[in-house]
């Protein structure tokens, strides 16, 4: 087996604050220049992690290792490690000059060298007119801009993001995603970015880490987390979906609403039960109601811009379907379903 | 007819307000000692003032006092206030509620208390055990002034000092002390006033030797006021108008400073 | 960042020494008897406690409570007005208002006093204006009057301030919201800006009754010894009788009595509150 080398490694991490266990045993392995996302709702335990890694947080058990040697005991202030923080935590009384040559002025670097650095990155960040600016006058994105300035122009050997974008609207938000996502790619450096935003972490990420409750749920590509959630509460978190409990007769066989699906899924036991993933764009409408697997009333239609989102109701559930093809409320619908888009998942705490 | 009543009732409070002050200013230039009899004008007692030994050196305790005072409860003030700010829990209530018990606890209280504590310590009352007490009482008002800053402080802020390279000690005095500057002058500024104005406290703890001002005024109220006490008491009113006015004038913040 | 919680330490030593410790020692004389020297010879004893309630200290203590009541209470009917009248004025009007309010609390408290001596004396200011204008002198220092007058003029700003910075809060929709729904003037008085300036009532009577009912200095010089106070009664006993154990339980006497009127406070003050969230609600 191949070696692979490993930038930064987590070995089971711990964390509790008053007796409850934020970061439960984590493991991770971050390679070189990749940009990885820990995403989950609040309290999961992502910002938790960043903070150990930053050095702001004592583990209380397990390791952080840092291009193979213990990061534990080594200080913030010694780690090649930069943050861009939660509402950027710009020093407001310095100007944004001040604020970006921080950390070379505490290098004692030469007064010019720290000068032609700072110029170099306002310019590569588009604030080349901004060095004599309070950073209380300037916009969220600006602020933003000037965060990522300082972190970067100490030439760290990994970035940290905790949700950085979270205080802009949405269309700055949108902007500044690509905008960093091109500046990664750029310099070359480790992103871990912290986030509760599925599709902000699917947009940008090489990496995307599901958390919950302290646990890691799952590690994977965007692709690889939509597409093949390992459970339920990937499933739910990454996108909106249609979670149904079933059963597995066979190998590629599984039943629910008292119809049997072909699907591609192996490997389960005669007659487990599992939940199943259908999203909503595949669900598709038939033209003649009878000839869907599944027959159905539609109780509510949305226009969402792109497409319709409907609910349709039959006896057992209520599902959710995107259409560009509109079905008004109170007609029969039948909807079909390709073997490759049911997604069949081991129950939680059910087998391995 | 109703903005006249108020206008009365305004003019009557500030009549109030204003009489006793009016009153010892007048008095300071009346040639009589008698408090009651205008007799012609003088500047003798202003002149006198300077003369008096008793006066300048109780001024004098009084000035050092303060400005020691100001100075050590501000500095001690701020850095436990760090302290407490990074703290949680029951030992921050704790920390905060006996912090408080100064503020809360009738002068006449503290001022005993201390005495017996001094006395059963075998100290002699005096300009030491008069410094003591007043840090004491002048470090809660320091804290109080400087907490709220530090909440209003980005909790990142000292975090991302430390992420940028800066020892923890650098991170406190380049970044947290700037930008709580405001809570420690303000906090400096109380604590200078309520040592200058102190009475009670400083007539517990100053012993028979050492006496502030406000000793002074004390002891001679009760045996009867020489006038060159008017003349210092409105040197030092006028001294302290001309004060607020600048500041008022400078600053638009004067509101606050006052509060 | 979690280090920094040590910069405290010093500090709580400094507390305990200088704040607790004090405490306790006035705590141990009052429930003793002995030297005040031998820390090691006194003996348990409540005689001093006992002594407090013998008549003549009683009385005292009646009266401290009760002209400290009285005080407050003027306080507060002459300074909601005066705080009323300032948080509706212009800003620029305002300013000048304020100022003007808290000047005087800026010159020396005992000077403040003692000029009252010599406009209230029997030969004072005040009696030698009545004469000019033919009216009989008054007679009212040294007094309770005197000192009642003393109180409320030294304690006055201390009403009107807390009181001030409640109503000048008070958003102004809720006022024109009370006359949209057709209060009127009084209504919206009583049923709007009153229960929401109770806090600042509140914080106001305490700042006031604190004072007040402990001082010495305001009964000493104008009450010219005839009306002792608590306070006058602890400064004689540890000034010149020299008797800690009495004084002691009379300091003592002295905090659990704020400390009760303080939890009143406090009890209305949250009271208030309901109130004003039940309202809210209906």
């Amino acid at each position: 087996m191949e070696k692979e080398k490993y930038l930064i490694e987590l070995r089971n991490l711990t964390k509790s604050f008053d007796g409850v266990k934020v970061v439960d045993s984590i493991n991770l392995k971050i390679k070189e220049n990749e940009f990885v996302t820990l995403l989950g709702p609040s309290g999961c335990g992502k910002t938790t992690t960043l903070r150990m890694i930053g050095g702001f947080e004592e583990p209380d058990e397990g390791e952080i290792l840092f291009e193979g040697k213990l990061l534990n005991p080594v200080p913030p202030y010694k780690r090649n490690i930069n943050t861009v923080f939660q509402r950027y935590a710009l020093f407001p009384h310095m100007n944004v000059f001040e604020n970006v040559a921080f950390g070379l002025r505490i290098k004692k670097l030469p007064k010019d060298e720290i000068v032609e650095r700072v110029e170099r990155m306002l310019k590569m960040m588009d604030l080349e007119n901004f060095g004599k600016r309070h950073v209380d006058s300037l916009s969220g994105g600006q602020q933003q801009r000037v965060a990522i300035a300082r972190a970067l122009v100490n030439e760290p050997k990994v970035l940290l993001l905790d949700e950085p974008l979270g205080a802009l609207d949405l269309k700055l938000r949108k902007e500044m995603q690509i905008e960093l996502l091109d500046m990664q790619r750029r310099v070359g450096i480790t992103f871990i970015y912290v986030t509760h935003d599925q599709e902000e972490a699917l947009t940008m990420s090489d990496t995307v880490v599901v958390m919950n409750e302290g646990h890691i749920q799952q590690v994977g590509t965007p692709e690889d987390i939509y597409n093949e959630p390992t459970n339920r509460f990937v499933a739910d978190f990454i996108g909106e979906s249609n979670i149904i409990e079933a059963v597995m007769l066979e190998d590629k066989k599984v039943m629910f609403d008292n119809h049997v699906f072909d699907c591609v899924d192996t490997g389960f036991e005669p007659n487990e039960p599992v939940d199943v993933v259908i999203r909503p764009e595949d669900l598709k409408i038939v033209n003649n109601p009878e000839e869907g697997m599944i027959q159905g009333t539609v109780t509510s239609v949305v226009f969402k811009g792109v497409h319709y989102e409907m609910l349709v109701e039959n006896e057992y559930r209520e599902y959710m379907i995107h259409s560009t093809l509109m079905h008004p409320e109170g007609s029969q619908v039948g909807m079909n379903i390709q073997p490759f888009d049911i997604h069949v998942m081991k129950k939680e705490g059910y087998g391995s | 007819m109703k903005k006249l009543a108020v206008r009365i009732y305004m003019g009557l409070i500030f009549l109030f307000l204003y009489a006793p002050i009016i009153v010892l200013i007048i008095f300071s230039f009346n040639k009589s000692k008698s408090r009651g009899q205008w007799s012609g004008f003088t500047l003798d007692w202003y002149a006198d003032l300077f003369k008096d030994r008793l006066i300048t050196e109780a001024l004098y305790y009084t000035i050092a006092i303060a400005i020691l005072a100001t100075v050590i409860s501000t500095i001690v003030g701020t850095i436990a206030a760090i302290g407490i700010h990074y703290m949680r829990g029951f030992g921050k209530n704790m920390m905060l509620n006996i912090n408080n018990i100064p503020v809360l606890n009738p002068d006449i209280v503290t001022g005993v208390a201390l005495m017996t504590l001094f006395i059963s310590a075998g100290m002699k009352l005096g300009f030491v055990t008069m410094l003591i007490a007043h840090v004491l009482f002048c470090i809660p008002y320091v804290i109080l002034a400087v907490l709220p800053k530090l909440r209003q402080l980005n909790r990142h802020i000292a975090e991302a000092a430390l992420d940028l390279g800066a020892t923890p000690s650098y991170a406190l005095r380049k970044i947290i002390l700037p930008e709580i500057k405001q809570g420690i002058i303000s906090g400096a500024l109380m604590a200078f006033t309520m040592s200058i104005d102190d009475f009670v406290i400083s007539f517990f703890t100053a012993g028979s030797e050492v006496s502030n001002l406000s000793i002074m005024i004390y002891s001679m109220a009760r045996r009867g006021v020489k006038p060159t006490i008017n003349a210092l008491s409105t040197l030092m009113f006028l001294t302290v108008v001309i004060l607020l006015f600048i500041i008022n004038k400078k600053s638009g913040e004067g509101e606050e400073l006052l509060l | 960042m979690r280090r920094m919680r040590l910069l405290a330490y010093p500090y709580s030593v400094w507390m305990a020494i200088f704040i607790v410790v004090p405490l306790i020692l006035v705590l141990l004389y009052s429930f003793t008897e002995g030297d005040i020297r031998n820390l090691a010879a006194l003996r348990f004893s409540t005689r001093s406690y006992e002594r407090v309630l013998e008549p003549i200290y009683l009385k005292v203590i009646v009266n401290s409570f009760v002209l400290a009541t009285i005080s407050t209470l003027c306080c507060l009917v002459l300074g909601y007005p005066v705080a009323m009248i300032v948080s509706r004025a212009n800003p620029k009007v305002r300013g000048m208002l304020l100022m003007f309010l808290i000047v005087p609390m800026w010159m020396n408290f005992l000077l403040r006093t003692y000029a009252w001596m010599s406009i209230l004396s029997p030969n004072g200011f005040l009696n030698r204006l009545l004469e000019l204008v033919g009216l009989p002198k008054l007679e009212i220092m040294p007094g309770k009057t005197a000192v009642l007058l003393g109180m409320i003029y030294n304690f006055l700003p201390f009403m009107i301030l807390p009181i001030y910075t409640v109503l000048s809060k008070i958003d102004k929709q809720y006022l024109e919201a009370a006359n949209d729904l057709g209060a009127n003037k009084a209504r919206t008085f009583f049923k709007i800006i009153l229960p929401l300036s109770v806090p600042g009532v509140v914080s106001g009577i305490t700042m006031v009754f604190l004072p007040a009912v402990s001082t010495f200095v305001i009964s000493g010089l104008l009450g010219g010894g005839k009306t002792p106070l608590i306070g006058d009664l602890i400064e004689q006993q540890f000034m010149w009788e020299g008797n800690w154990h009495f004084g002691s339980s009379l300091s003592i006497i002295l905090m659990v009595m704020i400390l009760i009127s303080m939890a009143i406070m406090s009890r209305i003050d949250r009271n208030g509150k309901q109130d004003e969230n039940g309202r809210a609600k209906a």
